[in-house]
């Protein structure tokens, strides 16, 4: 049985009381679920669909709607490269294939000791500053083949 | 050139309600509790103010469409979902001056007699929701927001509420129902947000830029942004230019700025040879090179050149880039994204992809190009929103505009 964390449960409510009605909380307290057990398991989904008062089907549908909510387990790190227009123009892809030489992971796949995951994502907004990635509540941005080989150091020693 | 938007972007501590005080903020929202709420939806109509999210609709005319005295509340909604491939406007402005958007919120919340709204920003830009929870927080002790707005008989809350990633929920009604708690599925319309939105009651959904103008507007008076850009685009507008450019960025123009001056100026140039121009977000349709002469960057002249002004998204392709490339790159993009729940789309971009990949991948037939025309004619207008037809208009204007290189990669 899992359960939120007393601070977890504090945030729950705090949740709650910003919505005129508690449905329209779902999206946030699956995102609160998903940093507490760090993906949406059927488990996750049954547990909030009980403390909420919904089926774990209904949760799991909405969840499956929104790329952020892990739908199986990713790494600690879980690396987001943009693949839109712009990325694309700037060379995003020579960044993936620098990281999966690195991380010897392909798209979709987890490092065995489960520290690092790998996707592409859709523009993140950083046209700008192209190409770019998303680690967890973190952007890199200017992104080179080096400049990935420094974070994924930085990374795998924090 | 006066700057409505970036006038203080740069300045240090912008971020500070005192910093965005001492530099004229919060007295638009001052002078305006002052006003009839009617009043206040007079002036932004009078300013001649139109969305910057990219449908470019009247701002003012959408305030006066809600209903009054139905015995619901109101509901105001930021739209800072901002996904459109090519546009980091918003961003720029929730970064570096977020007070600015609360105070354009404030402002239109009172016009509209909204006493709870919230922002509804992209899951991705969760590292932005500290700076704007930080400003909402200083809003409220500083009283410019809670149960007493300026010592006034007027109460507003603000709430933020972040997104999970999908680029549909951009699009009014689906940001609508994310925000109740489904999933993104956009609805049929009418009945209009402005009568029946976020719980069935009268909502008014803004993106960040369009309320980001509105306390300039408050404040230096409608007169004085309607003096601006053209006649049927008044105001400035800003521009997130990206590509092959030398300074990508966001910058901000009088709206009827010429395109290339532009690019030249302000982007700092093409650079390589220039060989086309997506100004508006990767929906609207390409320009060729040639056809971005003597094009302006206001919603009219892009609509004569057959594109659209859109978000503001630019992106800007050398010669050394295959648009069949590029045109695979945004069918795939719209094929992920399609929500699923109209046929023509969720087939339509996914059968469009698969076609474009095919044919990058050098195993294409010239049949498939005509067979892109059947499909794009088989989606366009035949769905609940517009993300169908947002596929629609890159892939005819890439495949018409370029048709020569997609027969080339045929060929092989």
């Amino acid at each position: 049985m899992i359960e939120f964390s007393e601070t977890a449960h504090q945030r729950y409510e705090q949740i709650l009381k910003r919505y005129p009605e508690k449905r329209a909380a779902v999206l946030p307290v699956l995102t609160l679920a998903q940093r507490e057990f760090g993906w949406i398991s059927p488990e996750v989904a049954e547990y909030v669909g009980n403390l909420m008062g919904y089926p774990a089907s209904d949760m799991l549908s909405v969840a499956s709607f929104y790329t952020m909510l892990h739908k199986r387990p990713v790494g600690k790190y879980h690396i987001e490269v943009c693949r839109n227009v712009s990325c694309w123009l700037m060379g995003t892809y020579r960044c993936v294939d620098e990281i999966k030489r690195r991380l010897n992971i392909g798209l979709g796949e987890v490092t065995p000791d489960g520290k690092f995951s790998l996707a592409l994502t859709e523009c993140l907004g950083s046209c700008g500053t192209a190409p770019a990635m998303q680690v967890g509540d973190r952007y890199f941005e200017n992104l080179t083949p080096e400049g990935v080989a420094e974070i994924l150091e930085k990374l795998s020693n924090d | 050139m006066i700057k409505v938007l970036l006038a203080n972007i740069d300045k240090p501590d912008q971020v500070k309600i005192e910093k965005y005080r001492e530099r004229g903020g919060y007295k638009a929202l001052e002078k305006t509790l002052a006003m009839e709420q009617s009043a206040v939806i007079e002036e932004v109509k009078a300013s001649g103010l139109r969305g910057r999210g990219g449908a470019g609709f009247p701002t003012g005319m959408k305030w006066s469409f809600v209903p009054r005295n139905t015995g619901k509340q109101t509901f105001l909604l930021c739209n800072a979902d901002e996904s459109e491939p090519g546009t980091f406007k918003d961003r720029l402005l929730m970064e570096r001056d977020p007070h600015m958007m609360i105070e354009g919120m404030a402002i239109a919340a009172y016009a509209l007699n909204c006493h709870l709204a919230y922002i509804y920003l992209r899951g991705e830009y969760e590292f932005i929701a500290y700076t704007i929870q930080q400003a909402l927080d200083e809003a409220y002790q500083a009283k410019m927001l809670g149960p007493s707005v300026f010592g006034r008989d007027y109460s507003l809350d603000i709430h933020l509420h972040l997104g999970q990633g999908a680029y549909i929920c951009g699009e009014e009604t689906s940001l609508i129902e994310s925000l109740e708690g489904y999933r993104g599925y956009p609805r049929l319309k009418p009945p209009f947000p402005a009568v029946s939105g976020f719980l069935a009651s009268p909502t008014v959904v803004n993106n960040v830029e369009t309320l980001c103008a509105v306390p300039w507007i408050m404040l230096n008076g409608a007169a004085a942004y309607a003096a601006m850009g053209t006649e049927k685009s008044k105001g400035t507008k800003l521009f997130s230019v990206s590509g092959h450019v030398a300074r990508p960025g966001t910058y901000e123009v009088e709206l009827g700025y010429p395109l290339m001056d532009f690019i030249n100026n302000e982007a700092g140039g093409v650079t390589g040879k220039l060989k086309a121009v997506i100004p508006g977000g990767s929906s609207v349709p390409v320009l060729t090179a040639a056809e971005c002469d003597g094009v302006n960057l206001d919603y009219e002249s892009l609509l004569k050149a057959g594109s659209m002004l859109g978000s503001g998204g630019m992106i800007v392709f050398n010669d050394s880039i295959k648009m069949p490339e590029v045109l695979s790159v945004i069918a795939d993009f719209y094929a992920h994204e399609s929500c699923g729940q109209c046929t023509p789309c969720r087939e339509g971009t996914g059968w469009a992809a698969k076609i474009m990949r095919n044919l990058v991948a050098g195993n294409g037939k010239r049949s498939d190009i005509d067979l892109l025309y059947k499909i794009v004619d088989m989606m366009e207008g035949k769905t609940i929103c517009p993300l169908a037809d947002a596929d629609v208009m890159p892939i005819r204007s890439f495949v018409t505009k370029f048709r020569a290189e997609f027969e080339a990669m045929c060929a092989r």
